[in-house]
């Protein structure tokens, strides 16, 4: 059997791959759910349910994207310039220890002028966390998937150590958590009362903002020309290592805008299980999105929902919620399957 | 079997892709110990019918038949078998394996714990010997020149007794020696009768080494000849289906120097030679043609020239001034145009559409975008402006560069190069793997440029076409410069001997 370039690509076979890949996801998760011994009709339900089925569970559903949109945009953008930045969860915790540095009493400024310095300083140190290992890769020729993988778990540390010493809260009764933030460095509420905040605003325009970047701006079509052909892009005098340092700040400080988000909007303070892996579930969300920035918030509340639903379905039904493990990543197996069809045919023989 | 009676047979083999017909009933033979040359022009349907006699392809109608059984469709297994070999065009070798081990490739049982080197290898050399292949069994692929890998395909044919050989494009590669190389290769194959189907679309190769043609035009066949009846105006115009005309250099009076290189070295790089010491001046309205054998430093200008590469020692001047930096950037903004050698891969984004190609060397001008932000519309109009003005064949200016033709690529890269008027432009095979009008169309707009006033420097492999377009010509060997000649002044002979290396003096 071998592949075979389609001539053509219509619309309608475009989104019928998509669909496609839920349902075979939706098929392979039902037989896990039928060895956990529980209807796949009834999970599917209570998983849908959990997920948008009421005004609690899509407002929950939407805070769980928050973070994923921004981290999901810090890998498309990365990724479209075939920089590997597999870091994104070390970028969110510097972005989170910046948060807690300048926003628990340090800067005694106003709201609307505190938060954006500190989205900003967190951009900074999230940017200048991932231009370390840019430069390692375009000066030394340093494969970034490992200092950037391998990097996520030495700031893992390093914030454990935080956590234990200077940024310890006197008054946490020896939990290794931060203080909390004071009122002027929280993002407020979109509804008074729900956990949605207006990180999701944020991550929603910065979605936007780097689609334009993308699309429209001479960073952008330098971005894409590095990622398609390094050689050709130099050749044509586009400056190749300078597009993927600035690859790098984009994509690092997005990723750090995840922990700022998650700090000032949702937690209010620093600990150690402030993600349970946005960083990596960044990559799914990106390559879901087929590294659309508007995409990207679209496979990010897929992904959360998925989550969200999965946690509220194992509450009522008994299923463990290991089971949106399972099926975020077939959906991601699927889809990228489902890519590939919509642009070859299968030839047997 | 009788020697007359044919070793493969095609009968009114027919494939469509989608619209397009890429073979039309196309009926030939393949005698015992005969060569048949597959003219056509690129696009024509050669590749295509390989393709559906070795199984890559299977053709909607037709049959095949290999010394009298049909040939299963579909199988390159069952063609292995029946004994054909090909040689691709882009060469399938695995790179970090040895050349005994890539022959040895899939001829072997997996589970054979470790193949017999001794025996292998004996074969191998036995086989070098007899055709003229010389390679060495144990050099790693990687190290290799194009040549020897060439003969590495060869063998691996060969090493599958293949009785009926197609060679696709095999010259496109090759130096002019490794070419006479080749040609004394298939000589000795054809004596052993074996029978060979060279595809080509250069007529003095066709010429020397078929003893049959057959001309394919837009997937028909538009003719076969005996090649000792026939004559490459015939061929050519069976193949483009018109007379092509030579191209006609007027006396241009040349100008001012448009660029100056004194002493330019440049660092070591892979496999080619670095320049060493190289001056060279290009004149305003003046081809300046550059001959040589692959590997003696052609890249290094071209690089050097282009902007890629840095000098290590001596100077450069564009129009008198001398950039402070060197840079692609710096080349495009002193006006260097430059045609590089590799379309696909260096050339074009493949994955990336025909506007945003076309814009690449100037989207930063204030044409192309304003504070940072690209203006789409300027840029579509651009290429729309190049796909009319240079008669570029593609779909829209959304699709993909990849989905041209080479031709039509080329031509594309051309426009680039030639709508901001440069005023040294760097052509390095500018032609190379073009049809015959393809190469016509370059070759008339380069001298357009010089008619204009622009300098050009014409790298090529192809003598022939250095001997045409070049009003000087000079001749590069390990790094270093010939003086120029002017046209007409030395022999093939004497350009030839300075190509090998011999009384080569820096100029």
């Amino acid at each position: 059997m071998r592949l075979e370039p389609k001539p053509t690509r219509p619309v309608g076979i475009l989104l019928l791959y998509p669909a496609a890949a839920i349902a075979a996801t939706l098929v392979f998760a039902s037989l896990l759910v039928l060895a956990a011994g529980a209807s796949p009709f009834s999970v599917f339900y209570l998983v849908a349910k959990g997920a948008a089925g009421s005004q609690f569970a899509l407002l929950e559903t939407l805070t769980r994207a928050t973070p994923l949109i921004f981290t999901g945009l810090a890998v498309a953008v990365a990724f479209r310039a075939r920089l590997w930045n597999i870091g994104a969860e070390a970028q969110l915790y510097i972005g989170a220890v910046v948060t807690v540095v300048l926003g628990t009493g340090l800067l005694p400024w106003p709201s609307f002028f505190l938060l954006p310095v500190i989205a900003f300083c967190a951009m900074i140190a999230g940017a200048a966390l991932l231009a370390g290992p840019a430069l390692l890769k375009t000066r030394f020729g340093v494969d970034e998937v490992v200092t950037t993988l391998l990097l996520n778990f030495i700031v893992l540390l390093f914030v454990s150590m935080l956590l234990e010493g200077p940024l310890k809260d006197p008054t946490g009764l020896g939990w290794p958590q931060s203080q909390k933030l004071i009122d002027a460095a929280r993002l407020p509420r979109i509804i008074q009362g729900k956990r949605l905040h207006y990180g999701f605003v944020l991550a929603l325009i910065s979605a936007l903002a780097i689609w334009v970047v993308m699309k429209k701006t001479t960073l952008g079509y330098e971005m894409r020309a590095v990622g398609h052909n390094p050689e050709a892009a130099r050749f044509a005098g586009i400056p190749v290592n300078g597009v993927l340092m600035k690859t790098a700040l984009l994509s690092g400080g997005l990723a750090a805008l995840a922990g700022f988000s998650e700090v000032s909007g949702l937690k209010g303070n620093l600990t150690l299980d402030l993600s349970p892996g946005f960083g990596y579930s960044g990559i799914v969300v990106a390559m879901l999105a087929m590294l659309n920035p508007l995409g990207v918030v679209f496979a990010a509340i897929f992904v959360a929902g998925i989550f969200v639903g999965a946690d509220a379905m194992s509450r009522s039904a008994g299923v463990p919620s290991y089971i949106a493990d399972v099926m975020v990543a077939t959906a991601l197996l699927t889809m990228v399957t489902a890519l590939l069809f919509s642009r070859y045919r299968l030839r047997w023989r | 079997m009788t020697a007359t009676e044919p070793v493969l047979r095609l009968q009114n083999i027919t494939k469509r892709f989608g619209p397009l017909t890429a073979n039309d009933s196309i009926t030939f033979d393949l005698k015992r110990g005969e060569v048949i040359a597959l003219l056509g022009e690129n696009g024509a349907g050669k590749t295509t019918l390989m393709n559906i006699l070795f199984g890559h392809y299977v053709a909607d109608e037709g049959t095949v038949e290999v010394f009298g059984r049909p040939l299963p469709p579909g199988e390159p297994r069952a063609a292995l078998e029946a004994g054909i070999g090909m040689v691709h065009q882009h060469f399938t070798l695995a790179d970090n394996l040895t050349v005994l081990e890539n022959i040895a490739l899939g001829t072997q049982p997996l589970w054979r714990p470790r193949l017999d080197r001794v025996a292998a290898a004996a074969r191998i050399q036995a086989m070098a010997r007899d055709f003229g292949l010389e390679v060495h069994p144990g050099a790693t692929v990687s190290a290799l020149s194009v040549g020897e890998r060439q003969r590495v395909e060869i063998l691996k044919a060969l090493y599958r007794d293949a009785r009926i050989l197609i060679l696709d494009e095999p010259t496109a590669v090759l130096t002019p020696s490794e070419t006479e190389a080749l040609f004394r290769t298939l000589k000795l194959m054809v004596a052993k009768g074996l029978s060979i189907i060279f595809i080509s679309h250069k007529l003095a190769e066709v010429m020397a080494v078929s003893d049959r043609v057959l001309v394919l035009r837009a997937g028909r066949l538009s003719g076969e000849r005996e090649t000792a009846t026939t004559d490459r105006h015939e061929l050519a115009a069976l193949m483009v289906g018109q007379e092509v005309a030579q191209p006609t250099v007027e006396a241009v009076q040349p100008g001012r120097p448009l660029l100056e290189l004194a002493g330019v070295s440049t660092a070591r790089r892979g496999s080619g030679s670095a320049l060493d010491g190289v001056s060279l001046t290009l004149r305003a309205g003046e081809i300046t043609g550059l001959a040589g054998v692959s590997g003696n430093g052609q890249a290094a200008l071209a690089a050097l020239i282009a902007g890629t590469e840095r000098p290590t020692s001596g100077s450069i001047h564009i129009d008198r001034h001398n950039p402070a930096d060197w840079s692609p950037r710096a080349a495009l903004a002193s006006g260097i145009g430059r045609i590089p050698e590799d379309r696909h891969a260096v050339g074009s984004i493949g994955d990336m559409s025909v506007t945003e190609n076309v814009v690449s060397e100037r989207y930063r001008s204030q044409r192309f975008s304003r504070y940072g932000f690209l203006d789409w519309g300027a840029a579509r109009r651009f290429a729309e402006q190049i796909i009319t003005d240079y008669d570029v064949k593609c779909p829209s200016p959304d699709a993909r560069i990849r989905l041209l033709s080479g031709g039509n690529m080329q031509k594309l890269i051309l426009g680039r190069v030639l709508d901001s008027d440069p005023k040294v432009i760097l052509a390095n095979q500018p032609t190379r793997g073009l049809d015959v009008g393809a190469v016509a169309y370059v070759h008339g707009r380069l001298l357009e440029a010089r008619r204009r006033g622009a300098a050009i420097l014409l790298i090529s492999e192809d003598l022939e076409e250095v001997l045409a377009l070049s009003d000087r010509v000079v001749v590069m060997s390990k790094g270093r410069l010939s003086a120029p000649s002017a046209r007409g002044e030395r022999s093939v002979r004497e350009l030839g001997a300075l190509m090998a290396g011999h009384g080569a003096e820096a100029a």
